[in-house]
């Protein structure tokens, strides 16, 4: 544990050939004490994140937010342009905050917009894409977390990471193989 | 379990209980969805070339009768005083209550956790942008001045104007609008990590850049799919009340005027059930010639048609409903305007389309009751064909007939649509059909990751059950499982 690595390698990467065999290797891992790891799957294991990443993923707070910020525009915008700036009788509608029931559409309607453009962006900012390039592309056979394989990643900044130690570690869990990723 | 064996040729009998038929591994799904938007230019399937050819050739003749629009105006068509509303709106929503099936299969079954949607959402997502392309173009083509539009919205203008957000023609343009965005949204966050499989698939330096590209630098990290499971939760959650709430403005549009027929307050959840009607049988339609072309009947089986089918029956049995409550309105309302369009629906010149769509929407799927009909698809054709017209029958009869014979006996006038109704209505088929070759030459068909999850749990599912009930989560089935042989291949 001493001889902790130097930053010329991103971490080590092991390649699982079974969803199960993840969960079981990323329960593992968790337990020996890592904990700047990752995993890299064909689809989302429950099981997996629940492990990995744990936590509050933020974007149902920016998704409410917007959604608030939403409504409250598409309000202020019919209520400016109907009662106050431009006023109109048309069919006796009350020329006041009274009308607030033929506002609710687009009120609504506003809410769902900004909301949903919300929830889709915040997902892609804060997972960091679009990011062309990063060191797990590097390793070997990776072009196959987008279709049968599964991986998980122990990174070269956690505290434990021990190159020797940590790769015959990951080699115990019956992994495929393990390699160490450039950086 | 094991993805190096070869793909699984062995056709397996479809007895109608499974959603996804035996013999699929993670590679095989990868391989057989994914490599079909992947195949060379010059290897596209001949039977594709011919579909699109003829849906290109509609769209020019779309493009013909809007330019011939445009030149002559709206007097090109049939309509007139007092039915101002013809077949420009009756195929506006035909064709946005087709596209509804498409957010109830992607959004409400997501959010009850329906897994077998995942072999039909993405097609069905599909269907529904391009439905609402075809929809939102004819509010527009019927505006009469249709470059000036933007008047519907509110735009700084030196006109000094604003539109009338209290008219239900406002609402629709919010409802269209943020519909077809917030369904195009929740396609392309579903499309994300299956270009990211497209482009690990692709030989060819380009597809793999487009694809690469598209896919943002997708790379199935943990924390990724965290955030991306929430967003489409969210997404799903937000698009359920959007998709009820749209059609249930476009039946504003009619529910809060004063015409005999329109104003009735079952409208909104009516015409709600009667979209996903209409899409369910929409989809039936496109599903089966797909499913069949491409080899995919491993991935939607019987099962899905008969789910489908129920899911046509029971709304179909809420749009009945929808008939016997206009009635009775008619009936209770003392309105002698009411109780005269009743009279006119059964007897009047175009009580024809009373009885078809009688007929279509409440006689012809009674049959859909049996299981071997649900199950078999010539009948489900069939059925969803006559479907199709018969909610095309109901627009009609809701729009045209109640305006043929208003209040005033001196303004009646029937209405006969034009070869430039008939024209646009059959180009919108074009435009409909081009889109949809275009994807699924270019984009994968079936949500490749969703299929690959579905196969997980359905393993999970099976392995549960070897096990008599013991190990209730995939954890404990599988710890030390892990084979010595496979870790000293390394």
């Amino acid at each position: 544990m001493q001889n902790r690595a130097a930053p010329e390698i991103y971490g080590l990467m092991a390649e699982f050939k079974t969803p199960e065999e993840l969960i079981a290797a990323t329960h593992k891992v968790k337990q020996a004490g890592y904990s700047k790891l990752d995993a890299f799957t064909p689809f989302p294991i429950e099981e997996v994140i629940e492990e990995v990443a744990p936590g509050d993923t933020g974007v149902p707070r920016l998704v409410l937010l917007a959604g608030l910020i939403g409504a409250a525009t598409g309000f202020i915008i019919q209520y400016v342009g109907n009662i106050i700036d431009y006023p109109l009788n048309i069919g006796g509608r009350p020329l006041s905050i009274d009308n607030w029931p033929a506002m609710i559409p687009i009120t609504f309607e506003s809410m769902i917009l900004l909301a949903a453009f919300t929830a889709a962006i915040s997902m892609v900012v804060l997972n960091g894409l679009p990011m062309p390039y990063h060191p797990a592309f590097n390793a070997p056979r990776f072009d196959r977390a987008s279709q049968d394989a599964f991986f998980l990643c122990i990174e070269a900044r956690d505290p434990l990471f021990d190159r020797a130690q940590t790769s015959q570690f990951l080699r115990n869990l019956g992994p495929v193989q393990v390699t160490e990723v450039a950086n | 379990m094991a993805q190096a064996q070869p793909l699984p040729t062995k056709p397996q009998p479809d007895t109608g209980e499974q959603y996804l038929l035996p013999g699929n591994t993670y590679t095989s799904i990868s391989r057989t969805i994914g490599d079909v938007p992947l195949v060379s230019p010059l290897q596209t399937p001949r039977g594709w070339l011919l579909g699109f050819t003829i849906a290109f050739l509609l769209l020019m003749l779309y493009f013909v009768s809007i330019a011939w629009l445009f030149i002559k105006g709206v007097g090109i068509w049939g309509i007139n005083i007092p039915v101002g509303w013809g077949m420009d709106i009756i195929n506006f929503v035909w064709w946005i209550g087709i596209g509804h099936a498409g957010t109830l299969i992607s959004a409400i079954l997501l959010l009850l956790n329906q897994g077998w949607r995942n072999s039909i959402n993405r097609f069905a997502e599909a269907m529904t942008l391009f439905a609402v392309a075809c929809a939102g173009l004819y509010p527009i083509l019927h505006l009469g001045r249709p470059w000036l539009f933007y008047w519907l919205t509110p735009y700084p203008n030196t006109h000094g104007m604003w539109p009338n957000f209290r008219s239900a023609l406002a609402w629709d343009v919010f409802a269209i609008s943020t519909y077809a965005s917030v369904s195009l949204v929740f396609w392309l966050v579903g499309l994300l990590p299956d270009f990211a499989t497209l482009r690990d698939r692709a030989t060819n330096i380009w597809a793999k850049r487009a694809y690469g590209l598209a896919s943002l630098g997708w790379r199935g990290s943990a924390r990724h799919w965290h955030r991306y499971e929430m967003a489409s939760l969210l997404l799903a959650g937000l698009s359920t009340p959007l998709v009820v709430s749209v059609h249930s403005i476009i039946s504003l549009d009619f529910a809060i005027s004063q015409v005999p027929g329109w104003q009735v307050t079952v409208f909104p959840p009516y015409f709600v059930a009667g979209a996903v009607f209409a899409g369910f049988a929409m989809v039936i339609l496109l599903m089966a010639p797909v499913r069949a072309w491409y080899g995919f009947q491993k991935y939607i089986t019987m099962r899905h048609f008969d789910v489908m089918a129920k899911v046509m029956l029971a709304t179909g049995m809420i749009v009945v409903y929808g008939y016997f409550m206009e009635v009775w309105a008619a009936l209770y309302s003392g309105s002698r305007f009411e109780e005269y369009l009743l009279f006119n629906r059964l007897n009047g010149p175009s009580a024809w389309a009373y009885y078809g769509l009688l007929f279509c929407n409440a006689v012809a799927i009674q049959p859909l009751w049996f299981r071997r009909v649900r199950q078999s698809i010539p009948a489900l054709i069939i059925i969803s064909l006559i479907v199709s017209v018969g909610m095309w029958l109901e627009r009609y009869v809701i729009i045209v007939i109640s305006l043929e014979r208003e209040f005033l006996p001196s303004s009646w006038d029937l209405y006969i649509p034009t070869f430039w109704d008939w024209s646009l209505y059959i180009g919108s088929f074009g435009l409909f059909f081009t889109l949809l070759f275009l994807f699924i030459r270019v984009l994968p068909m079936i949500n490749i990751f969703e299929m690959r999850l579905f196969h997980f749990q359905e393993q999970e599912r099976l392995h549960r059950r070897e096990h008599g009930g013991h190990g209730e989560t995939g954890r404990d089935i599988v710890t030390g499982k892990s084979d010595p042989s496979v870790a000293s291949a390394d």
